[in-house]
């Protein structure tokens, strides 16, 4: 049985462990509240561009002339996975999450013969693959530096991307992040960016528009904005569960350090009170032995 | 006519306009009440919106405008309001053009799409800055 000193100790430093904790989680739910605003607010531009997108890929996809973005170069052999993570651990499961759906994603086209790549946003998603895949690695970018995500961080990702489309290292291009459903719930999810999916819905544009210059130049143009977009969007998609993560896991480590301490304090006070039980005792005996 | 101007951020703009002046890629345009359903590039410009008797002008650098029937969306990965647009930004804008031009050039051979493009841009740009009344460096 511990001593009174080593137990009064460990409440102590427990419940300097629910002060940070608590700390934590109060700064994630401000943090989380901006990072839903900013997905919120880009919303609109993204939706409006899928929108534009869909009418125009929809019509020019057929044709022979379509770019190579978004009728792909004709094979799937080699696939880059682009992992987005965050930068910070304590925030659950969340990089778990979604490097387990990557890991898995990788396992399948290795099985199937492909020739994987992975390319990492955020620290934590490259600790965790690292271990099992570090061959396969071919670049990363790191987001420390990054108070607040903007479109032209989404664009340096993009760009280094597109560069290494166009120097034909490989052929799809799949992107994995959390999407943000609640505090509680992030769903991991793959998204792939290149060759560039019509988003469902927009298959078909129901009025006829007239394009200046012309369809293939302002596809050709708009497919790089579209990945960048895409990229922005899961970026902040991914803020925002992060924060949500963090929040929830906070919450659970407070709850969980306000019930050790408890527990602690209940018995704290019990070998408290034996020791002054066996006190009394001994001096009543050592009395009655008089 | 329902204006809006939208950046990847955020909402810019959202104005009820009479008429709004385009700069698009293949020349300026005026859009009005029942405009033929158009999809066009823009090239850097001024946008001029015109709401009631007041006139608000926004510096574009490119992006796309969606004109609809009923009203106009302008997605702008940058825009500036007018009056806020200072030197320091057009330098930064010009340098950027700049950076974009020589990289094109230093990849492909002359007179490959790009470069010429990459021209037209910063053609383009000194347009706009004299109209501003800011300088080019």
């Amino acid at each position: 049985m511990p001593n009174l000193k080593d137990l009064k100790n460990r409440i102590a430093s427990v419940k300097s462990t629910r002060k940070i904790t608590k700390a934590m989680q109060m700064v994630a739910a401000a943090k989380l509240r901006r990072a839903q605003e900013a997905a919120e607010q880009s919303r609109s531009y993204a939706e409006r561009f899928d929108a534009v997108m869909g009418g125009l890929a929809s019509s020019v996809s057929g044709s022979d002339s379509a770019p190579k973005l978004l009728s792909g170069t004709g094979s799937d052999k080699n696939q880059l996975l682009i992992v987005l993570t965050s930068e910070r651990g304590l925030c659950g499961g969340f990089n778990t999450n979604i490097t387990k759906l990557a890991r898995k994603h990788a396992q399948d086209l290795i099985a199937a013969g492909k020739t994987v790549k992975i390319f990492t946003v955020g620290k934590k998603g490259r600790d965790q693959l690292k271990r099992d895949y570090s061959d396969m690695f071919v670049g990363h970018i790191d987001m420390s530096e990054v108070k607040r995500m903007s479109y032209s961080d989404a664009q340096t990702v993009a760009r280094d991307i597109l560069n290494r489309f166009d120097d034909n290292q490989f052929d799809v291009a799949t992107l994995f992040y959390s999407r943000f459903q609640n505090v509680v719930t992030q769903i991991p999810t793959a998204q792939q960016i290149i060759p560039f999916k019509i988003p469902d819905g927009y298959a078909a544009a129901d009025t006829l528009y007239d394009y200046e210059p012309d369809e293939e130049a302002i596809l050709a143009d708009l497919l790089p904005r579209a990945i960048s977009t895409s990229i922005f969007s899961a970026l902040l998609e991914n803020g925002a569960s992060e924060q949500g993560a963090r929040m929830s896991a906070m919450d659970n480590a407070t709850r969980n350090a306000g019930e050790m301490i408890d527990k602690l304090t209940i018995e704290y006070n019990r070998s408290r009170q034996a020791v002054i039980t066996s006190e009394l005792i001994e001096i009543i005996s050592g009395a009655e032995a008089l | 006519m329902q204006f809006e101007l939208v950046s990847p951020e955020r909402n810019l703009a959202s104005l009820d306009a009479a008429s709004v002046k385009v700069p698009g890629a293949d020349g300026d345009m005026t859009v009005m009440m029942g405009h033929a359903p158009t999809i066009t590039m823009l090239r850097p410009g001024l946008l001029r919106v015109e709401v009631n008797d007041a006139v608000q002008e926004f510096v574009v650098t490119g992006g796309f405008a969606e004109i609809g029937a009923t009203g106009i969306s302008v997605l702008a990965e940058r825009a500036v309001l007018k009056d806020d647009m200072t030197q320091d930004q057009m330098d930064e804008m010009f340098d950027e053009a700049q950076d974009f031009y020589q990289r094109a050039k230093d990849i492909k051979s002359d007179g490959a799409e790009i470069i010429d493009e990459a021209e037209k841009f910063l053609a383009d740009l000194s347009t706009m800055s004299s109209e501003l009344g800011l300088k080019i460096k």
